[in-house]
């Protein structure tokens, strides 16, 4: 097919975009293929940051292995600990004190809006304006305090145990989040007029990057790329964890399709997001934060299952034991890797600019495609 | 009185007594020549910290805070380290076109210097056709730019010179078509003239809104045409990584950058000089008191705050608009900009002659 080096035999020109390029955030190579400014084909190279995560954890316990997962969608590591931690639970039938289920959804939604922020900044930046990240990064680095006062790290937090969570929230962690519901809600209003009410940045997204909800079902696409399209995917609402069917939220969804319907599934998940914290902050039971579960835990012979919603989509574990104290197997169903699937048939036949406009709103977090 | 044409008076009557009239033209040359460097070093210096400063106010940062007092030899800091860089020749690349690509960008920003009127008669050169090499000479941008991606055989670099050259052609019309609108109403091309024009009220107020229309199209094609943020499409960081300057390390990368900052200052200046009068103070009607209070403040002081404050503009839009894509950018100056500042100039030409301004 290649007839000199970077050329195909129809004379379109063949270039690399990565594994070092400032829009792939992270070290994704793109292989792509343009006539000029058109694109006519992506394919996208992983393997750059595999780290065996999966092969890793089956010489891991099963206390242990959960923290390595936090190294994969590193945005969203408390919902990756979430998962394992639920799968567990699942096999050795835990019962987790109410007061720690408050606690965990408390988190994985702190952690889905301090995800949703980052990517809200590097959208932007993929698109040339450099300013939204810095006031992006205001308002996540006020969870990062308060993920950092309870959990004692600003990023892989590792705050989720099988039957619990590592220790109780700190005193000030309602007042925190208070004061961090109120900081956001002063500053939503900025967003939308500094990028989502801009001319510019509409006619970037609008009508580019077109996903079908049958595309989007037939390359398993999930969480807000899905739902862009019109599908309904949210694991919180369909397989309900936790105690999240008692809670007041809604799925958004939008029908559009394009680039500028996936940006805004986020944004408004965003406040989604804090309504489910605004519901829970004032009835954190009391209570234990924790089970009492054995020293060294033993998965019985079988196959387990878990499903979550990450900021990304749908987020799986999969566990087979042998009844020992180490996983035989472990597969990890990462919604990164689903979702870039897409982008060739997305950016099919438009411009170079608007490739890196969806791999932004695909919201791709490397780590997580390549485990 | 202290003022820049003071002084060039003095130094051009001392150097008349001394030497004949050859050596006091070969002399005054040499004194412009090095005026003009250290004019271009300190743009330089100055426009950096400006731009990290106005950056950092926009993005709730400090900016630069650590080198001299409050950051301001941090461009100082930033200029060493570009001279010590190792200034890398790509093995494919056309290594004479390559290193001649960030002179042809220094030397074209140095010409476009020479008609621009500092301060009340302190100007390198005054032509008769200054409006005319301005718009002549600025357009010579585009081939350094050419130069350069075409030489550093990357395709990135490529990318970015086609883009930058359909897009300096393109804006280059709408930016001179606004430039026209003045000289139809002045009927001069000479950039003097147009500043005398402007004793009683600048262009900007005298013109009403047509004047003002030609204004922000020529402020949003002059962006447009020193590759600045909405329309940095030639440079497009997430896109092409650094489009045309690539390939470009260490003082040959300083130099395009330094012509870029520069090239902001002077089309700001042109700007300045034909929209808001040059040097001249800020008059009201009959206000007698307010007027001497205005005069009183230096002409260079006027000259460079109208400039400055049409740069901060620019750095405005930078920090706060993400970039157009490339058919965006084709179609919003040939399907908008260009026939509303066509039928602009008309406006503009009917209203000189009916005399329908101040």
């Amino acid at each position: 097919m290649v007839e000199e080096i970077g050329r195909t035999t129809e004379g379109d020109v063949i270039i690399n975009v990565g594994p070092q390029h400032p829009a792939t955030h992270g070290v994704l190579h793109l292989l792509i293929t343009i006539n000029g400014e058109t694109i006519k084909k992506v394919e996208p190279h992983l393997g750059f940051i595999h780290r065996s995560i999966e092969k890793m954890c089956e010489s891991l316990s099963y206390r242990q292995f959960i923290y390595v997962t936090s190294r994969m969608d590193y945005l969203s590591s408390h919902i990756n600990n979430h998962a394992c931690a639920l799968c567990l639970e699942k096999g050795l039938q835990i019962e987790v004190p109410s007061r720690a289920q408050v606690i965990r959804v408390l988190m994985d939604e702190l952690t889905r809006i301090a995800s949703h922020e980052l990517w809200w900044g590097a959208m932007a930046m993929d698109l040339g304006a450099f300013t939204p990240f810095f006031h992006a990064f205001r308002e996540r680095e006020t969870i990062n305090d308060i993920m950092e006062e309870t959990c004692g790290a600003r990023l892989t937090m590792n705050y989720i145990v099988p039957g619990g969570v590592m220790q109780d929230i700190h005193p000030n962690f309602q007042q925190r989040v208070k004061d961090f519901i109120s900081l956001y809600k002063s500053k939503v209003g900025e967003y939308d007029e500094l990028v989502t009410g801009n001319i510019i940045f509409q006619n970037r997204m609008k009508g580019v990057g077109y996903l079908s909800a049958e595309d989007a079902i037939s390359f398993g696409c999930t969480g807000p790329t899905a739902r862009g399209s019109g599908v309904t995917c949210d694991i919180r609402k369909l397989y309900p964890y936790e105690i999240y069917e008692q809670l007041q939220f809604d799925e958004i969804l939008e029908t559009a399709g394009d680039s500028f319907a996936r940006y805004m599934v986020r944004v408004r998940e965003m406040n989604q997001s804090i309504r489910i914290i605004e519901q829970l902050i004032d009835n954190i039971p009391e209570g234990d934060f924790q089970a009492k579960t054995k020293a060294v835990l033993k998965l019985p012979k079988g196959e387990f299952y878990q499903r979550v919603e990450t900021a990304r989509g749908e987020f799986g574990v999969y566990i087979v034991s042998e009844g020992g104290t180490t996983p035989y197997r472990i597969k990890f169903r990462s919604p990164g890797f689903s979702n870039l699937s897409a982008l060739d048939h997305m950016a099919r036949g438009s411009k170079l600019g608007d490739l890196v406009a969806m791999m932004g709103t695909l919201d791709l977090v490397i780590p997580d495609i390549d485990r | 009185m202290l003022s820049f044409s003071n002084i060039s008076k003095s130094i051009d009557s001392g150097l008349r007594a001394t030497f004949d009239a050859t050596w006091t033209m070969v002399i005054e040359m040499v004194i412009a020549g090095v005026c003009v460097i250290s004019l271009f070093a300190i743009l330089g210096l100055v426009l950096v910290l400006m731009e990290r400063k106005v950056s950092a106010w926009m993005q709730i940062r400090l900016g630069p805070n650590r080198v001299g007092p409050k950051g301001m030899l941090q461009s100082l800091a930033d200029t060493v380290k570009l001279l010590v860089k190792e200034g890398m020749t790509p093995d494919g690349a056309d290594k004479f076109l390559f290193n001649l690509a960030p002179f042809i960008a220094i030397i074209v920003a140095m010409l476009l210097m020479a008609p621009i009127a500092f301060a009340k008669d302190f100007q390198l050169w005054d032509m008769n056709i200054g409006v005319l090499y301005v718009s002549a000479v600025s357009s010579l941008m585009v081939i350094s730019i050419l130069m350069a991606g075409w030489a550093s055989n990357n395709k990135y670099s490529l990318m970015g010179a086609m883009r930058s050259g359909a897009q300096i052609v393109s804006y280059e019309l709408s930016a001179g078509l606004s430039i026209l609108s003045i000289v139809v109403l002045t009927g001069s091309l000479n950039l003097n003239d147009i500043i005398l024009s402007q004793a009683n009220g600048w262009w900007i107020f005298k013109g009403h809104i047509p004047v003002m229309i030609a204004f922000i199209i020529f402020i949003i094609a002059v962006t447009a045409e020193t590759n600045r943020a909405p329309f940095d499409l030639a440079e497009a960081e997430s896109e092409l990584t650094a489009g045309f300057h690539t390939e470009y390390s260490g003082m040959k990368f300083a130099l395009f950058f330094l012509a870029e900052y520069v090239n902001v200052f002077i089309v700001c200046a042109i700007g300045a000089t034909l929209f808001f009068g040059g040097w001249m103070p800020f008059h009201i009607g009959h206000w007698e008191g307010f007027n001497q209070v205005m005069d009183f403040i230096p002409s260079s002081v006027w000259f460079f705050g109208k400039t400055f404050f049409l740069i901060f503009l620019i750095m405005w839009f930078r920090w706060t608009f993400p970039r157009l894509r490339i058919d965006q950018l084709l179609n919003l100056e040939w399907k908008y900009l260009l026939p509303i500042s066509m039928f602009n100039l008309l406006l503009v030409t009917a209203m000189a002659i009916l005399g329908w301004y101040f």
